[in-house]
Order: structure tokens, then C-alpha cells, then sequence
């Protein structure tokens, strides 16, 4: 229920945390969550140029590294460490549509550009009310000569403000459909959200027969967006267990420093433990991360595995990000520290995709509960 | 030796001695002898000086060539699991050759004789008295929580030779013969009604100086060594996905839970959580597992001990939970007896026992506070809390 790390995988783990370290230290996340975008151009061109991570997944045929869910989860979980901003997870999810869902001419279309790093793209499945099921989809489309109109509301758009690309999900007499919509297209109109964790951008779209073009395969590609959102739950499963680590580890040097009672206050054992606690499901949450990308991988369990990871890792980075603060006392309480940074990604990454109580539900019914 | 010569040589000594056909001692002192017992030990000590990985296949081939096995940990497992190491490192020559082959073969079964009524996790703290007298030592005292001392030929005794200086300082380290006039063995009356363990009295116990292990006034080195041996074996989850006491849970949930409708929809959720957490003991003890192999070990190798007692305790309640009223029966009664396996057969058994045995598991082997200041403290690098008792001699910690 895991994969074999091996020394490629700890290069680029090594390779990843040294561009973040340069690209994303946590003034430049600062700087970068207040603006519209929520993400640096630059960074994103030069992270394109120099190790091609929006490429990581996208098959070398089209133009990407074609690699798997093992290494995602490795760069996830480095992203997930510092709170990088930059529109990594929509590309994921866009990534996989088009890989699981979407025509051969749409992937040779897009993907190149995806990969290169000069089209963003991003998956918009949900509608308001944020059930997170692609089935719940109630968006139509409908044929006019090469061209589809789109007509509905979508919801919690992962970059969908920014995206160069959306592909969206929408109705057809032959059931759900994947479409492109572009940036500047008729008929759309975007609204970047107000968000509770201000380093991860989300939008609603509305479409009031928005211009697109089918890029779904025939037939219903509701399993396919399924699939796709699974790799995207693997991935920010990862980014979770690299948060809770990061949490862990200012909690503990924290601990380490601050003196009350003339001494630090990680010789406390109500602080110790606490710590101890914290590291045991840092810990399981890793494992968990590797077991989603694991299963995926081998394309087994991924159903169980995806649920195991997207309740248990929720969980784990909301405790460690609260228990961030506590052992921070009033300064971790104060804009200036930066637990308050990872305790809305905590409650943000928690509640994405579906909260931990309706991935228990899934998994409970999986396993014969 | 290449892992073929391994089993060629497992193969070779069941052609000579086959395990169905003679018994235990018997079978297992050859093992002993063709150095199949512990690999890793040295020729002529019952091993062949090989990688300790090398035993499983050792246990894989043994498994496959013949039907009678046998399991260290049921045969011997103190003796075998902390013992023999320990005398490995520390015995003379002579207790070498005299004791451990016994205690391979399970002739000999020993005991660990370490905790007191007044040192439990501060086990340095111990007061049993140890004096020189010519040459042996005069011991009195009462040791507690001892497993398998009413069946046991020798113990590993922890006891005081020095009460002036600081607690660790003064102590010394013996083999001693259960057999000793003056060693009293008690039932040890516990919540389940069994007696697993013993409270053992020593009323002017003579040892041989010669069983002394490791140097006067040194005993807490050779204490670290059983006690290294001892936590090493607790914490790796159950083997296979939803097996062990997880299995039970949800059999007893299928059976009896199903079908409580909205009433049992946060029974549910609890034991999808539960289940979480097992699946997730288990992968994480492999990836310890994994990262030992690759001469990686992180962190994941080390919360298992922790993590595991916590959350059998979690499991073993949520089944007493979900037998309802069924669980206000306790078939095997509190008469004080000795462990027998037939209480706890079936899972309504198992379960009910194990909800009262399982509040042991975070108190044995190390507490959870103890487990929780190790992981902050080795693992965290936290600092330690002020010992008030550091530099103190013994006499005068207050007690």
C-alpha cells in the first residue's frame, strides 16, 4: 500500500525543494496571495523552463516528463511544505481530464501547451451548492453546427479566474460531456471568490451559452472526471502531509526557543506530547499520501485508497496547523507568524473536493461497513 | 553464505532431524547446533554471523519443508527475544555455552525482572538491594509485572549495589536461578481475572558473583540492552490489510451493526476510522520496515509503539460499543487463573477480553507518556525536562 521510494524519487524531491527554496520563500508567498492572480508569471515560466513540473505528468509524446503518480506526490508534497502559490493543482486536474476524458485531438491540442507551462488550464466540475460529485453536473450544451453553447453555473473553480483554458463539464443527449472554453470566449464570465486561505484562488463562471468546443470523448466521461478528480485527491493529499510536516517542524523549533518559566517550553510534556502527537500522524498522513499514489500506480484500490488519504490527511494538517498555533501562543495568533497561513490551507485543502466525513462514507460502504 | 547455501543448509538439517518426528528440545537444539537458530549470532553460539534479515529465510524455509514449526516468541519469548542478546553481549564464555542453548530450545524459560511496585517507568529508580558478600550477593527485595517467572529457570535481575551515588550508577545487572532458596513466585491478580503476570519476592536470595553481567555499578548498560530488544518488537500493526483486531470489529459490526439506519451512522463513521488508522499502522510500519532495509530509517519506524496501543485500545472499545448489552456479560469470569486461550476463541470472546487486556498495551513495554517523551525528545530533538533527581545520590531521592 506504498510505493518503494527510490534515490530518482529523492532527487527530485531535492530538485523541487531547491527551486521553492529560491522561488517561494514564505515573504514571497506573502507577496504573491495578496494579488488578483495569486500566482508570479515569472516563477511559473521559470519553473516551466527549469524543471518542468507543469509537464510532470503529461506523457512524453506531448512534450511532457511522463511521469506518474508517485513522483506527483513527491512534488505535492514539497508544494504543499511552503504553500506555494502558483496553479499547480488545476493543472493536475486539467491534465487528467484531458488524459482520462478528453478526444485524441483535444490532448494533442492542449497537452504540449500545458506541459511548456504557456497554457493554464484548469477542470470546472462543480456547481453552486458544491456537491462534489461530477455526476451532480446540471450545466447543458448544446450543438450549434462545429460549435457547442454552454449554459449553466460553475462553482469553486480551482484558478478558473486566471485559467488560459477551462474545460468544463456540461449535459449532451449522450450524457455528460467535457468541453473547452477559452479565455476570452462569449457567454463567460468569471468571478474570482473572496477565499478563506488566500494562497489557493478559486472563482465561479457562469456561462450564459458560452461558446465551446467538444473535447470529450463520445459517450459519458462522468467515471473518467471521477478518475481525474482522485489523481487531483492524490496529489493534495501529498501537499497535506507536506504541510502538516512544515507544521511540525515550527511547532517544534518554536518549542525549542521560546523560554517561560526559565526554561523551553518543549520541556513541558503538555507541549512535548503534544508534539509527539503531532509527529505520529504527520507521519501516517505520509502514508497515507503514498497509498493514494500508490494505488493509482498500480490502478488498484484507488477508490479506498483516494478516501483513506483525502479523510485522514484532512485531518492530520488541520490538527498539526491548530496545534501550530497553540504551541505559538499569541503570536501565532498575530498576522505576522505564519501559522495562520497554514491553518487556512488546513481548513481550505480539508473542505476541496469533498470533506473527510463523505470520503468515510465512500470507503465504509467500499469495505462493507 | 548466499541465501540458496541458507536453505540448503535448512534442508540439510531437517533431513537429519525432522521436526515431526522429535520433539521440541530436541529438534530445536540441532537447529542450535547447524547455527539455524539465530544467524546473526556467532558460530558455535547457535548462529553463523549473517545479517539478522537473513533468519526469515531461515523461517520461509523451514515453513516449507516441514508441518511442526515453532514460534520464538511462544517457545521463549523473553529469554529468546531479549535474553540472548543481552547474555550475548555481556555473558562470560561459560554462561554462553551453558545457557544458551537451553534457552533456545525452551528447556530453560526465562524472565525479565526489572520493574518494582516503586519503579515503573522510572525503572533506575528501583530499590531491590543487592550486597557483596565473599563471593556472591545477598538480594532482597520485590520485583513486578514479571511474565512467565512461575515457569521460569533463570531471570534477568536488575537490583542496587550502590545506594550513594545517582540512581543509574548503582546498579548491577544478574542471571539469576529462579530456583534460588528464598525466590517466592506470586499470581499477579489483573483486571481481566488472569494472571499473566507475577509479583516476585526475594528474601536474602544468594547469587554467584560469576552471574553478574556487564560490570558492578554498570547494570543500567545492560538493562538498555533488554530493554532495546524489548520495544523493537511491539508496534508494527497487523500484517495483512484489515486483519488482527480491526477484522474482529468489523465482523462484529456486520453481524450486529448493520441495518441501525440513521442510528448507526456515527457507530459507522467510528469504525471507518478506525479502519483508516489500522491500514495506516500497518503502512506505516512497512515503510519503517522499507526505509531499515535501505539503511534510511526515518521517523515512521519509530511511532508504531505509540500509535498501535493507543488505537487497539480505541478498537477493542468500539466493539464492546457495538455488542450493545451483549457486552455487559463477561462469560470467563474473574476467578484468578493463569492465561487460557479458550475464553477467547470466538470474536465476542476475544473482544471482551481484549477491551479490558488492551488498556495494558500503552502501559507495558514503555507508557505512551514515555513513548510520547521519547519521540519529542530522540526523534523531535525537544530538550529534556530539569531531572531534579540527576545528580543526586539514591538514598536521598525522595520516595
Amino acid at each position: 500500500m506504498s510505493f518503494t521510494v527510490t534515490p530518482e524519487h529523492e532527487e527530485l524531491r531535492q530538485t523541487v525543494r531547491r527551486f521553492l527554496a529560491e522561488k517561494s520563500p514564505i515573504a514571497a508567498v506573502r507577496k504573491t496571495m495578496t494579488t488578483d492572480a495569486g500566482f508570479d508569471d515569472a516563477v511559473w515560466a521559470q519553473m516551466a523552463e527549469q524543471i518542468g513540473l507543469q509537464g510532470l505528468i503529461v506523457p512524453e509524446a506531448h512534450g511532457g516528463a511522463g511521469m506518474g503518480a508517485a513522483e506527483l506526490a513527491i512534488v505535492a508534497e514539497e508544494m504543499g511544505r511552503v504553500l506555494f502559490c502558483a496553479p499547480f493543482l488545476s493543472t493536475v486536474l486539467a491534465t487528467q481530464a484531458l488524459l482520462l476524458a478528453g478526444s485524441e485531438a483535444a490532448r494533442n491540442d492542449l497537452l504540449p501547451g500545458i506541459a511548456a507551462g504557456t497554457t493554464r488550464a484548469t477542470l470546472a466540475y462543480v456547481e453552486p451548492g458544491g456537491d462534489w460529485e461530477p455526476s451532480a453536473a446540471k450545466a447543458t450544451a448544446t450543438q450549434e453546427g462545429a460549435d457547442w453553447r454552454l449554459d449553466g453555473e460553475k462553482a469553486f473553480v480551482l484558478d478558473g479566474h486566471t485559467a488560459d483554458v477551462l474545460l468544463v463539464t456540461a449535459r449532451t443527449a449522450d450524457g455528460l460531456s467535457l468541453f473547452r472554453v477559452d479565455a476570452g470566449a462569449p457567454g463567460l464570465e468569471r468571478k474570482a471568490l473572496p477565499t478563506l486561505d488566500l494562497t489557493r484562488k478559486l472563482a465561479n463562471v457562469s456561462l450564459n451559452g458560452a461558446r465551446a468546443t467538444r473535447v470529450g470523448t463520445a459517450g459519458d466521461v462522468t467515471p473518467a472526471i471521477e478518475r481525474a478528480v482522485q489523481w487531483a485527491i492524490a496529489a493534495l493529499a501529498a501537499e497535506q502531509a507536506g504541510g502538516a510536516q512544515r507544521c511540525l517542524e515550527t511547532a517544534t523549533d518554536y518549542a525549542k526557543t521560546r523560554l517561560q518559566f526559565g526554561r523551553p517550553i518543549g520541556t513541558f510534556q503538555a507541549i512535548k506530547h503534544r508534539c509527539a502527537d503531532m509527529l505520529v500522524s504527520t507521519e501516517f498522513a505520509k502514508s497515507a499520501a503514498y497509498g493514494a499514489a500508490a494505488a493509482l500506480v498500480d490502478g488498484d484500490g484507488v477508490v479506498e485508497a483516494t478516501a483513506i488519504a483525502k479523510s485522514y490527511c484532512s485531518e492530520a494538517f488541520f490538527q498539526a496547523a491548530g496545534d501550530n498555533i497553540q504551541i505559538h501562543g499569541g503570536m501565532g495568533f498575530t498576522w505576522e507568524a505564519d501559522a495562520h497561513l497554514y491553518f487556512k490551507r488546513a481548513k481550505s485543502s480539508s473542505l476541496l473536493f469533498g470533506d473527510p466525513v463523505k470520503y468515510r462514507e465512500k470507503l465504509a460502504a467500499r469495505i462493507g461497513l | 553464505m548466499t541465501e540458496e547455501e541458507l536453505r540448503g543448509r535448512v534442508r540439510a538439517l531437517v533431513a537429519k532431524v525432522d521436526p515431526d518426528r522429535v520433539d521440541m528440545h530436541t529438534f530445536r537444539g540441532a537447529q542450535f547446533d547447524h547455527g539455524l537458530a539465530l544467524v546473526n549470532f556467532p558460530e558455535g553460539h547457535g548462529g553463523l554471523g549473517l545479517n539478522p534479515r537473513m533468519q526469515g529465510v531461515v523461517n520461509d524455509e523451514l515453513q516449507k519443508s516441514c508441518k511442526t514449526t515453532y514460534d520464538d516468541l511462544v517457545v521463549n519469548p523473553i529469554g529468546i527475544g531479549m535474553g540472548m542478546p543481552t547474555l550475548l553481549t555481556y555473558g562470560s564464555d561459560e554462561m554462553k555455552k551453558q545457557l544458551l542453548r537451553r534457552c533456545y530450545t525452551g528447556e530453560d524459560i526465562w524472565c525479565q525482572l526489572f520493574s518494582e511496585p516503586g519503579a515503573g517507568s522510572d525503572v533506575a529508580g528501583l530499590a531491590m538491594r543487592a550486597e557483596r558478600q565473599g563471593d556472591a550477593w545477598v538480594v532482597n527485595g520485590q520485583k513486578v509485572w514479571t511474565s512467565l517467572a512461575h515457569v521460569s529457570r533463570w531471570g534477568m535481575l536488575l537490583a542496587r549495589c550502590n545506594p550513594d551515588v545517582p540512581k543509574h550508577e548503582g546498579l548491577v545487572y544478574f542471571l539469576v536461578d529462579m530456583q534460588s532458596p528464598g525466590v517466592e513466585v506470586r499470581p499477579l491478580y489483573q483486571i481481566t481475572g488472569e494472571a499473566e503476570f507475577n509479583e516476585v519476592f526475594f528474601n536474602d536470595v544468594r547469587i554467584p558473583h560469576a552471574n553478574v553481567l556487564g560490570k558492578v555499578g554498570q547494570g543500567w548498560h545492560v538493562a538498555i540492552t533488554t530493554l532495546m530488544n524489548e520495544r523493537t518488537a511491539l508496534g508494527g500493526g497487523s500484517s495483512q490489510r484489515a486483519s488482527g483486531p480491526i477484522r474482529i470489529l468489523m465482523g462484529l459490526w456486520q453481524e450486529r451493526g448493520k441495518g441501525r439506519g440513521e442510528a448507526g451512522a456515527v457507530s459507522r463513521d467510528r469504525i471507518t476510522k478506525l479502519y483508516i488508522e489500522a491500514e495506516l499502522l500497518r503502512a506505516t510500519a512497512a515503510r519503517g520496515r522499507a526505509a531499515q532495509r535501505s539503511g534510511n530509517p526515518g521517523p515512521e519506524g519509530s511511532v508504531g509503539k505509540l500509535a498501535q496501543a493507543e488505537l487497539y485500545k480505541r478498537i477493542w472499545e468500539c466493539c464492546t460499543d457495538v455488542m450493545g448489552a451483549d457486552a455487559l456479560t463477561y462469560e470467563a469470569g474473574y476467578e484468578l487463573r493463569r492465561p487460557r486461550t479458550e475464553d477467547r476463541r470466538d470474536a465476542v470472546g476475544m473482544a471482551k477480553y481484549q477491551f479490558l487486556r488492551s488498556r495494558a498495551n500503552s502501559i507495558e513495554g514503555g507508557t505512551s507518556e514515555v513513548m510520547r517523551n521519547i519521540l519529542g525528545e530522540r526523534v523531535l530533538g525537544l530538550p529534556g525536562e530539569p531531572r531534579v533527581d540527576k545528580a543526586v545520590a539514591w538514598k536521598d531521592i525522595p520516595r
